[in-house]
């Protein structure tokens, strides 16, 4: 199914947006290796919902404004973006980087979503100052961070199968992920202080191979958010959504068939 | 023309490249004998008196968590040159201010070894190589623009002097700013930025500061020297002089041919014994997509610097001269020119196994027979007559480049 692409003009600057697909608001915030409302189980959701992707400044080849440093900087330009989409009762789904997005953005206020879905979410810090709660993806090479990603690591992405532009498109998204990311590494040490204002149901879906961030943190991270189940797929890592995708949208449709029955 | 004298203080007892993956950023410590360092230290810094006694310069820099430097802290090296010397220049290039947390604390170390060598003090700033930002951690991202607000910041703090200001820029915040000791040198000690390109050399020559390129050789020397001149006639209105730009080259002279071929391949362990891994040497951020893409590729060897140098082929590049003191003196005479001039040769004059008598052999031809003819070299012309003459050169850009330059030049 192929996607409608806009970008917005907002006052912090552009920001382009995809849809697909027509019924409720399902709003899909990307993380650290782009937009992924082409893939399969986007297809799928695309049945029920319309889907929303915007792509974070940075990412695909789109300008980041020149105030950006961090992840704050997103979440703030954020409340610009769900203002001008007009999000009203979303479905907000988040991956790993994007899910932390979706945390602060929950935490600062559950107006405009109606479930929060946190996919191998990053954002949050469990351990002491020497616990390494989330692997650190930029100090490692290229098979040690497949091999944490994926739970079958022949499947992550060749890059001796892509043209330059492709690999190109790769580097510029992983300084993106490091422009938001890089100190506090991945997370925000107030985050786990403002996660009991979600008030809307919440699920966490977790890859059960993923290595970067593992499902015990998962695990810990639901329980800073009242109410929050947590699910794991198995034969899955850091990308169920990539990796089982009709695993992962069965368990997407479960979550939201239960608000609907009950 | 002056010539600083530079050696990184390279720790070289390592085990075999085959046995560890990177010499920067993970090496274990356990590979650094402490007994052994101590013996290193005190030697580098004889080397740097030895210089001052030959009529040299003194530079130093440095660099973390690595075995190519040993190191960490220059301001401390140079604090106790500014002691043991009392009549070189003490260049420092340099100060990572992009990496720093607080700016003023570098000002007041500047300050103190101006006033302590009685303003010898030549201040360099760098943005810092890649490898340098996991130790740092610091975001490669916006480094450039980092280092201009630290430099700004340490300016004010250095030429104020009615007491107290207040600093709130972007990066880098302070309260009643109000240094002691001031510097030596006024208004400001001399200050020397590293351009790697194009792209960086405006601020430095608005600034009149002095433009320091390592190792850019032919391929790249012409680029930024006349977008520096460019920059300076057009904001100035008057050609920039000589001692306002400065290139790094490793350079061994020797008695003879085949002594000069052998030290200079030891000296180039400087660039063999850089194995960094693309996951070190590619930070987000640090390179342009392009660069990174390639990095990420392996195109470039991971770091992208040959680890197999070839001493002929560097020298081609004009990232090393070396021989007799008469072909050392046409080899530099030859890329001063091409270049258009400039007044400060920067000589890395040891790496690696190079012995102390090679060394101080190499420093004594230098400074008795090549160093001589450079001044004369310079004096017999002006910039705005060694630019046209180069002008008039036809560009050597057919050496091909693999981005060797581009990792050190920062």
């Amino acid at each position: 199914m192929d996607a409608s692409t806009e970008t917005l003009d907002l006052p912090q600057g552009k920001i382009t947006v995809s849809r697909k697909g027509s019924g409720p608001q399902l709003l899909l915030l990307h993380g650290g290796g782009g937009p992924v409302i082409n893939f399969p189980f986007a297809d799928k959701l695309a049945e029920s919902f319309e889907v929303i992707s915007p792509t974070h400044p940075g990412f695909n080849g789109t300008p980041v404004p020149d105030h950006f440093d961090w992840m704050s900087d997103l979440v703030h330009f954020y409340l610009d973006v769900l203002d001008a989409l007009k999000i009203d009762k979303a479905v907000v789904m988040g991956f790993s980087m994007g899910g932390w997005l979706a945390a602060e953005l929950a935490s600062i206020s559950c107006d405009r979503f109606s479930r929060l879905i946190l996919v191998d979410a990053v954002g949050v810090k469990h351990g002491g100052p020497t616990d390494r709660d989330i692997a650190d993806v930029f100090s490692l090479p290229a098979p040690a961070l497949a091999k944490i990603m994926w739970h079958d690591p022949s499947k992550a992405p060749d890059l001796g199968a892509m043209t330059d532009e492709q690999i190109e498109m790769i580097a510029a998204n992983r300084s993106a992920l490091g422009l938001y990311t890089w100190e506090p590494y991945m997370h925000n040490p107030k985050l786990r202080h403002w996660l009991h204002r979600i008030d809307i149901p919440t699920l966490l879906i977790w890859g059960a191979s993923d290595g970067l961030v593992t499902p015990a943190y998962g695990e810990k991270y639901a329980k800073l958010i009242p109410g929050a189940r947590f699910v794991t797929i198995p034969e899955a890592g850091h990308s169920p959504q990539g990796e089982q995708p009709e695993k992962f949208v069965t368990e997407v449709m479960r979550f939201i068939g239960e608000g609907v029955s009950a | 023309m002056r010539t600083f004298w530079f050696t990184e203080d390279a720790y070289p007892n390592l085990p075999p490249q085959d046995e560890y993956d990177s010499i920067r950023v993970d090496l274990p410590n356990a590979n650094f004998d402490p007994v052994k360092g101590n013996e290193l230290y005190n030697w580098y810094l004889d080397l740097w008196c030895m210089a001052e006694e030959k009529g040299l310069d003194i530079m130093n820099n440095e660099h973390h968590q690595t075995a190519t430097c040993m190191v960490p802290a220059a301001p401390l090296m140079l604090a106790i040159l500014a002691r043991e010397t009392s009549k070189a220049r003490l260049l420092i290039l340099g100060n990572p201010i992009s990496n720093r947390r607080n700016p003023i604390r570098v000002a007041e170390e500047m300050a103190m070894i101006d006033v302590l060598s009685k303003g010898r003090l030549e201040c360099g700033f760098v943005r810092g190589v890649p490898y340098e930002a996991q130790p740092a951690n610091r975001t490669p991202q916006r480094g450039s623009q980092r280092l201009w607000e630290a430099h700004d910041m340490i300016m004010k703090a250095w030429t104020t002097h009615d007491g107290p200001f207040n600093y709130e820029g972007r990066w880098f915040h302070g309260r009643q700013i109000n240094i002691w000791p001031r510097p030596y040198q006024q208004p400001a000690p001399p200050v020397w930025i590293t351009m790697g390109g194009r792209s960086s050399t405006t601020p430095v020559a608005r600034h009149k500061h002095t433009g320091a390129v390592f190792l850019a050789g032919y391929p790249r020397i012409r680029e930024i020297f006349d977008g520096y001149r460019a920059d300076y006639l057009e904001i100035h209105g008057e050609h920039a002089p000589f001692d306002r730009l400065a290139y790094l080259g490793l350079v061994y002279v020797a008695d003879n041919e085949t002594k000069a071929r052998e030290g200079a391949e030891k000296l180039l362990w400087y660039m063999t014994a850089n194995k960094v891994p693309g996951h070190w040497s590619n930070p987000p951020g640090y390179h342009p997509p392009k660069v990174a893409a390639q990095i990420m590729k392996g195109a470039r060897g991971g770091a992208g610097i040959p680890l197999v140098a070839d001493l002929d082929d560097q020298m081609a590049r004009g990232n090393v001269f070396a021989g007799t003191p008469d072909q050392v003196y046409e080899q530099i005479k030859s890329f001063w020119e091409y270049s258009g001039g400039f007044g400060n040769m920067l000589m890395m004059g040891q790496a690696g196994f190079v012995t102390h008598e090679e060394t101080e052999r190499s420093m004594e031809l230098y400074a008795s027979e090549v160093f001589p003819r450079l001044k004369e070299l310079e004096a017999s012309t002006t910039p705005a007559e060694a630019w046209e003459k180069s002008k008039a050169m036809k560009l050597r850009d057919n050496v091909p480049l693999d981005g060797f330059a581009l990792e050190f030049v920062r």
